[in-house]
């Protein structure tokens, strides 16, 4: 099968000389659900950062079979959907309907298709009635679900959504879920949130130190670091 | 705060609400010069033009003392003109100063509250404004409340660990410590700003901000364009007649 994303040999190193990435090879194949793990500071969302074009280092990435250079970019932004860590940084239009349709106007739809595809896009993640609203009124859930809304109107091949679940809430990281599990296109989740690793995605990979230090199944990755975390009561010092 | 509401004043659906903006425009630019190159019989015009702003408002619907208690937010800042004109002697050019700032004030607050701020800014390019302009303060309008929000809580942050917020706001704190949560909030802004632009090429932003929607200019726009600017200019011709 022919992966979707392709990256071999990908090194980057940042203008004050710390090196991000030292060699990552990595595949997504039609179909899957990616985690991406691993410590803070570890490379991966520098790493999705290259998948769109929006970093650029040595070695080469690949999206649907057409290499990330500065000729391909607006047809590779079409195929990858990315989904900020900070909602308020991706809502910056007037209004939720005006955001949606940012992508579709800047990739040349005309004012009628863009319109009827935000607002069908906005239907997809149930925020149809918000479409006149402004985005800092939105609750943090819903904004996140706008932000959704934003990427899929592009009807990317791929989404990359990053940190998905910060400030969520419990009922928020739920219905999250459940939208991002029925979005048909091939996903990588940049996640600390190891449930939401284990309800949505069939493989992990774990980055450590700017490379890829193990994948295989989410339960077996999060065995081999000791990356899940369950809180024991602790006994007050009295006690 | 202010701008959210602001935002659900201009979702209003009254007649004014309902006209193109660029007849706002232009309506409120020929009150702001007629007020502005107005020297005689100010008392009287500015009473005129107080009522004439009143009415509007009543017309859009919107609540009367909020919006008169909105518009004298203006009068800090020129009070301070009016009092440096008073003492240096000219009183009359002090008060001038203040019925000036505040009817203006007034006018604008009409126009940006009968008005959601995308058709005021689509309005004011094809006015002519400079697009460049027009989208630094789009950006400033969605992005000032996240950035004072950051503020808030860098604030309350030192005031837990300086044990009074009042210190703080006393300006008893180390002025270094201020300048140092200033630059902070600097690179916060600075931060926040590169990851908008980040997100903004994501989705295939070109450096053009595309319209999803275009305002249309009818008879009756021209038509209350017109009407406005001349009740204004009567206004004054009436005002400087009734003065000789």
């Amino acid at each position: 099968m022919t992966p979707l994303v392709e990256v071999r040999g990908l090194r980057f190193r940042y203008e004050d000389g710390t090196a991000a990435l030292n060699g990552v090879h990595f595949r997504l194949y039609p179909g899957e659900t990616v985690a991406l793990l691993g410590p803070n500071g570890s490379g991966k969302t520098t790493f999705v950062l290259h998948l769109n074009g929006l970093l650029s280092g040595e070695g080469a990435v690949e999206v649907c079979g057409l290499p990330v250079n500065p000729a391909n970019l607006a047809n590779i932004r079409r195929k990858i959907g990315m989904v900020f860590q900070d909602s308020d940084n991706q809502l910056f239009m007037p209004t939720v309907l005006e955001d949606v349709a940012f992508g579709l106007l800047n990739v040349g739809l005309d004012r009628a298709s863009a319109v009827s595809r935000a607002q069908a896009a906005l239907e997809t993640v149930g925020m149809e009635r918000s479409a006149s609203r402004a985005p800092y009124h939105l609750s943090a859930g819903e904004k996140k679900r706008v932000a959704v809304a934003g990427i899929v109107a592009m009807e990317p091949e791929v989404l990359i959504l990053d940190e998905p679940t910060a400030n969520l809430d419990p009922p928020g990281q739920r219905s999250l879920v459940e939208l991002i599990a029925h979005l048909p296109q091939a996903k990588i989740l940049v996640t600390h949130d190891i449930p939401f690793a284990l309800a949505l995605c069939q493989r992990a990979v774990f980055f450590n130190g700017g490379v890829i230090a193990a994948e295989g199944a989410v339960e077996d990755i999060v065995a081999r670091f000791e990356w899940g975390f369950t809180a024991e009561r602790s006994k007050s010092p009295g006690g | 705060m202010h701008h959210r509401i602001l935002e659900r004043w201009s979702r209003g659906t009254s007649p004014i609400h309902g006209l193109d903006p660029r007849a706002k425009i232009a309506a409120l630019l020929v009150f702001l010069i007629v007020l502005a190159t107005a020297h005689r019989s100010l008392a009287l015009l500015s009473a005129g033009l107080f009522l004439l702003l009143a009415g509007g408002v009543f017309r859009a619907r919107l609540p009367l003392w909020a919006v008169i208690e909105r518009a004298a937010l203006v009068l800090p800042f020129s009070l301070v003109f009016a009092i440096i004109s008073w003492a240096a002697g000219d009183p009359a050019r002090g008060l001038s100063l203040l019925a000036k700032s505040y009817l203006s004030a007034l006018a604008v607050l009409l126009v940006v509250a009968t008005t959601p701020l995308p058709s005021l800014l689509s309005g004011l390019e094809q006015a002519g404004v400079p697009r460049f302009l027009l989208l630094v303060g789009q950006f400033l309008y969605r992005y000032l409340f996240v950035i004072v929000e950051e503020a808030q809580c860098m604030r309350a942050a030192a005031a837990a660990r300086a044990g009074s917020a009042r210190a703080w706001l006393a300006g008893t704190a180390r002025f270094g410590a201020a300048a140092g949560a200033l630059a902070v909030l600097f690179a916060r802004s600075y931060g926040r700003a590169e990851h908008i632009h980040r997100a903004m090429l994501a989705r295939g932003f070109q450096g053009n901000f595309q319209k999803l929607e275009r305002n249309s200019f009818r008879m009756s726009d021209a038509g209350f364009a017109l009407t406005a600017s001349l009740a204004v200019v009567a206004l004054r011709l009436a005002a400087e007649r009734l003065a000789w």
